[in-house]
């Protein structure tokens, strides 16, 4: 057991830890607070493969600023009740379970046959090279604006019809009136 | 650069993902379900930075950069429609949603 | 284009007046009223006065080599050539056809003449004449044709004819019944006919009569093939002429007007199917005994047995009807022993008496109010005087009784039967010769003879002008007729025979002493027949002797009275099974079977989507099990495809 791998184990058990904690966790709140610890330890093992700016952007954008946001969200609508334990789809959790247990056995295998692949070997040595060289960031910049640049900027305009989409849902017409999005809303009293 | 072989890292990610996918369907506030989508979408985003390790250049680390960005644009249009459509219940139930069936 | 001989070319023109006569008549008949019977009646006319014109061209034209035969080919038009078939459409004016066109127009004209008395005040008065002449086109064509498919249109002219002539009023459901089963069960000759033609086709690869006759006179045509081609064209003759078994629609017939009856049911159309197989003669010489047993058997069993149900009927109109099936039946028989040209003296005489004693009852009936029972008649020649002489001529000539047309055609069958060595033969045909004059005296004395005797409200008198001006010429004939035809050592012996042997071949008929013997015969038989008639019905005691004789006889009596029952056992053995088929195929196979398959994949399809919806429950989180399952199944196809 190396000092790598002993850091490895600790992301691991971090990470999937406070996955398994967010899908027993009843209150809201708390599932929003372990997909934080989540997302932390997810940082820790890009940086463990060489992918200091993502570590560096995950922290701040994800943890940092849209887990916030769902923060705020939980908190304003008031909705971290607890859920009903009882399950009104009949067989929902069975087959979720079973199929979960399916796609996580299969990618095991897949992912064990790499094991042994070649990034212990070039992989690795060709990204160290790039993180020396130019810097991670650097490079990072160049690929951006050169190669992909076209998705940069359509990520740009993602962006900026997100912010106008989310104005035209939320904004409220006249003094006390209702937002565009209630309105489109159905009434709370249509039988279910 | 850590020493352990990506399929590690590979496996972690899948199993993450696999939680998320069962959370989806377990879960049934509306916000949670988004939160398992976002735990999905960070799996994701540590297997293309490993994929990135294992072939040796940076093209996966731009990839996860795009989904980051993606993903919040998604979040905030989500969490607007959530709200838009639970500000008036106090509860955020999906099943109550349940019109369009047969 | 006429061949060497004659010119012919006037043939044509014999068809043409009264098919244009017809067109008029159905597209103006209306605006024309009383005047479509004076024009149809011209057109016929016209056509006869052709028709001797042409007679007299032939007869006065070079022979065609040694035969003596006189032929002149008329060619129209090519009417069918598709690949190896081809058809032209022409007139082949010979003896025999000749001798058919001028019974058809002569007779048909003063039939039309009758009609336009008898018809008056009808509303329907054009459209009878229209139909009337259509009939004589299309008869003359199938006698014309040089082709049997010409034949066949002229035979399917008739046919339809017939049909409109016997529904003509067809407001009444019984005439409209036997015209609808005349119709079919002609066409189950036609059938046959029809198969006969593939047939002829397909061994000879011509359908004209020329070519015909020359491959089975040269023997190009099989035996084998030649009786199953022979029997399938005496299959339509059987249909169209009113044999057993398909007669059946011949009595019933009598539903249309009595001038119909005595047109196409007595001198005509029932003639074409004798007319076919005389044409066809050398195929039927060819195809050997076995077939001319069947035709002369067949005609003889029904000559039999039509006299038999005639003996019982009352209908006077029936009367004639089953006669006219049992003279038939005489003609098939001579033309089943070969001799062909006495079939067609036959078929000559015949057309005279008995086309005029159908004129003959109806103007009975016109006098009576159209009664037809013989039991509500007697004594009517007193009151009736012209109609009664005129009807005893055409009895006597049936009745065989000398010097009658009758007589000498009807004797001359009996004796070539006689001298085909087919012994039992004769003894039928004789045996329904005495049958014959005793129906017939029967119905005579009955109806003319004795006490006067009327039906309610009936003032019976002798028809008018027009009625008694057919009656009388045709009484003539009946008279006299037989000249054209008498016996060895009288003059003019053997004209007719002599006439159409050319065509025909020569029958073989017994001479001498044998010759006489036989003709005593026939006449002590016919004798026979009226004696008893006449003391069974004339007599004071006939009452009693009838009932005596009823008793005695009791069981043939009855089935005679019942048509043999044939009828009946037709309704049994065909008529209701089609029936019970046909409401098989509409309830069970078309209303459960294959509506039920058609429904039933309406309703399967039904069932499957109501199974199916239950998919869209309307919970999201289904909707998101339902995209898992596909995915996790997508990535698990995947491993297993890629493998290693």
């Amino acid at each position: 057991m190396t000092v790598d791998f002993a850091i490895f184990a600790i992301v691991f058990v971090v990470a999937l830890g406070s996955s398994m904690a967010m899908l027993f966790a009843k209150n809201a709140v708390h599932v929003a607070l372990f997909l934080v610890a989540a997302q932390v330890a997810l940082a820790l093992a890009f940086l463990l493969q060489g992918a200091f700016f993502i570590a560096a952007i995950q922290i701040i954008v994800y943890a940092g600023a849209i887990m916030v946001l769902f923060l705020f969200v939980i908190m304003l609508l008031g909705v971290d009740r607890r859920d009903a334990l009882v399950e009104p789809l009949a067989g929902q959790r069975a087959l979720a379970v079973g199929l979960g247990l399916l796609l996580a056995a299969e990618i095991v295998y897949v992912a064990a046959r790499g094991v042994d692949l070649v990034a212990a070997t070039g992989g690795d040595r060709a990204l160290g090279a790039i993180n020396e060289d130019p810097g991670n960031v650097v490079a990072l910049a160049r690929l951006l604006f050169s190669r992909y640049l076209l998705p940069f900027e359509v990520t740009g305009v993602t962006l900026v019809v997100a912010i106008v989409g989310v104005m035209v849902l939320a904004k409220r017409i006249g003094r006390m009136g209702t937002s565009v999005a209630e309105r489109t809303e159905p009434r709370e009293e249509v039988p279910v | 650069m850590t020493s352990v072989a990506p399929g590690y890292f590979l496996a972690l990610a899948g199993l993450m993902f696999t939680v998320g996918a069962v959370g989806v369907l377990v879960r049934r506030n509306a916000i949670v379900i988004f939160m398992f989508v976002e735990l999905m979408l960070n799996a994701v985003n540590l297997m293309f930075v490993t994929f990135a390790r294992m072939h040796g250049n940076i093209d996966g680390q731009v990839v996860v950069f795009f989904v980051l960005v993606v993903a919040a644009a998604e979040v905030v249009i989500g969490l607007a429609i959530i709200v838009a459509i639970f500000r008036r219940r106090a509860d955020a139930n999906v099943d109550t949603a349940n019109l369009l069936k047969w | 284009m006429s061949e060497q001989g004659f010119n012919a070319s006037l043939a044509p023109l014999i068809i043409a007046l009264p098919a244009a006569s017809a067109a008029v008549l159905l597209f103006f008949g209306r605006r024309l009223g009383r005047a479509s019977g004076w024009i149809a009646t011209g057109a016929v006319t016209a056509a006869f006065v052709v028709g001797v014109v042409l007679f007299t061209a032939m007869l006065g034209a070079e022979a065609e080599h040694q035969h003596n035969l006189r032929r002149a080919a008329v060619s129209l038009f090519d009417w069918i050539r598709v690949g190896d078939f081809s058809v032209g459409a022409g007139l082949l004016v010979d003896q025999l056809s000749m001798t058919m066109v001028l019974v058809i127009t002569g007779v048909g004209a003063l039939i039309h003449l009758y009609s336009v008395g008898y018809m008056q005040g009808d509303e329907r008065y054009p459209r009878y004449f229209a139909y009337l002449n259509l009939f004589v086109a299309a008869m003359l064509i199938l006698v014309l044709g040089d082709n049997l498919l010409v034949m066949f249109v002229g035979w399917e002219g008739v046919g339809l004819c017939s049909y409109l002539l016997i529904g003509f009023w067809f407001d009444r459901s019984y005439a409209a019944t036997a015209a609808k089963k005349a119709f079919i069960l002609n066409r189950i000759g036609d059938f046959s006919f029809l198969l006969g033609i593939f047939l002829l086709f397909g061994v000879v690869g011509s359908l004209a009569f020329t070519d015909i006759n020359i491959a089975s006179a040269e023997g190009g045509i099989g035996a084998g093939v030649a009786v199953i081609a022979t029997l399938l064209l005496f299959g339509g003759a059987v249909g169209k002429s009113a044999q057993i078994p398909l007669y059946v629609w011949l009595p019933d017939a009598m539903a249309g007007p009595t001038p119909v009856s005595a047109l196409i049911h007595a001198a005509t159309m029932v003639t074409a199917g004798v007319y076919m197989v005389a044409r066809l003669s050398p195929l039927y010489e060819a195809s050997g005994s076995d077939a001319t047993n069947v035709v002369a058997w067949i005609g003889a069993a029904t000559a039999f047995l039509a006299a038999l149900i005639a003996a019982a009927e009352y209908d006077i109109k029936k009367v004639l009807a089953y006669s006219t099936v049992s003279q038939l039946g005489y003609m098939f028989l001579a033309l089943g022993v070969g001799a062909y040209s006495i079939a067609i003296f036959h078929l000559v005489t015949h057309a005279f008496f008995k086309a005029l004693m159908f004129l003959g009852a109806g103007a009975v009936m016109h006098g009576l109010n159209d009664e037809v029972d013989m039991r509500k008649m007697g004594g009517l020649r007193k009151v009736m005087p012209r109609t009664g002489w005129s009807f005893m001529m055409g009895w006597l000539a049936i009745s065989g009784v000398v010097p009658f047309a009758g007589f000498f055609s009807k004797d001359a069958i009996l004796a070539s039967a006689w001298a085909s060595g087919q012994y039992a033969l004769w003894i039928v045909g004789a045996v329904t010769t005495a049958l014959t004059a005793f129906y017939m005296s029967r119905l005579y004395l009955r109806v003319f003879e004795g006490d006067l005797v009327v039906p309610e409200g009936a003032h019976p008198h002798d028809p008018p002008w027009t009625m008694t001006a057919a009656l009388v010429p045709l009484a003539l004939l009946s008279l006299l007729g037989g000249i054209i035809n008498l016996p060895e050592g009288l003059p003019s012996a053997l004209a007719l025979e002599h006439l159409l042997d050319p065509v025909l071949g020569e029958a073989v008929v017994p001479h001498g002493n044998t010759a006489w013997l036989l003709a005593t015969a026939a006449l002590v038989l016919s004798a026979l027949g009226i004696v008893v008639a006449r003391g069974l019905y004339l007599s004071l005691d006939g009452e009693d002797r009838r009932s005596r004789l009823v008793r005695r006889l009791h069981p043939l009596v009855d089935a005679a009275r019942n048509k043999l029952y044939v009828d009946e056992t037709y309704e049994t053995l065909v008529l209701q099974p089609g029936r019970d088929l046909a409401v098989f195929c509409a309830e069970t196979l078309d209303k459960r079977l294959v509506d039920g398959i058609v429904n039933g994949i309406g309703r399967m399809l039904g069932a499957v989507g109501e199974v199916g919806r239950r998919v869209q429950t309307g919970y999201v989180r289904s909707y998101a099990a339902l995209f898992f399952v596909g995915a996790v199944a997508l990535f698990s196809i995947l491993l297993l495809k890629v493998g290693t």
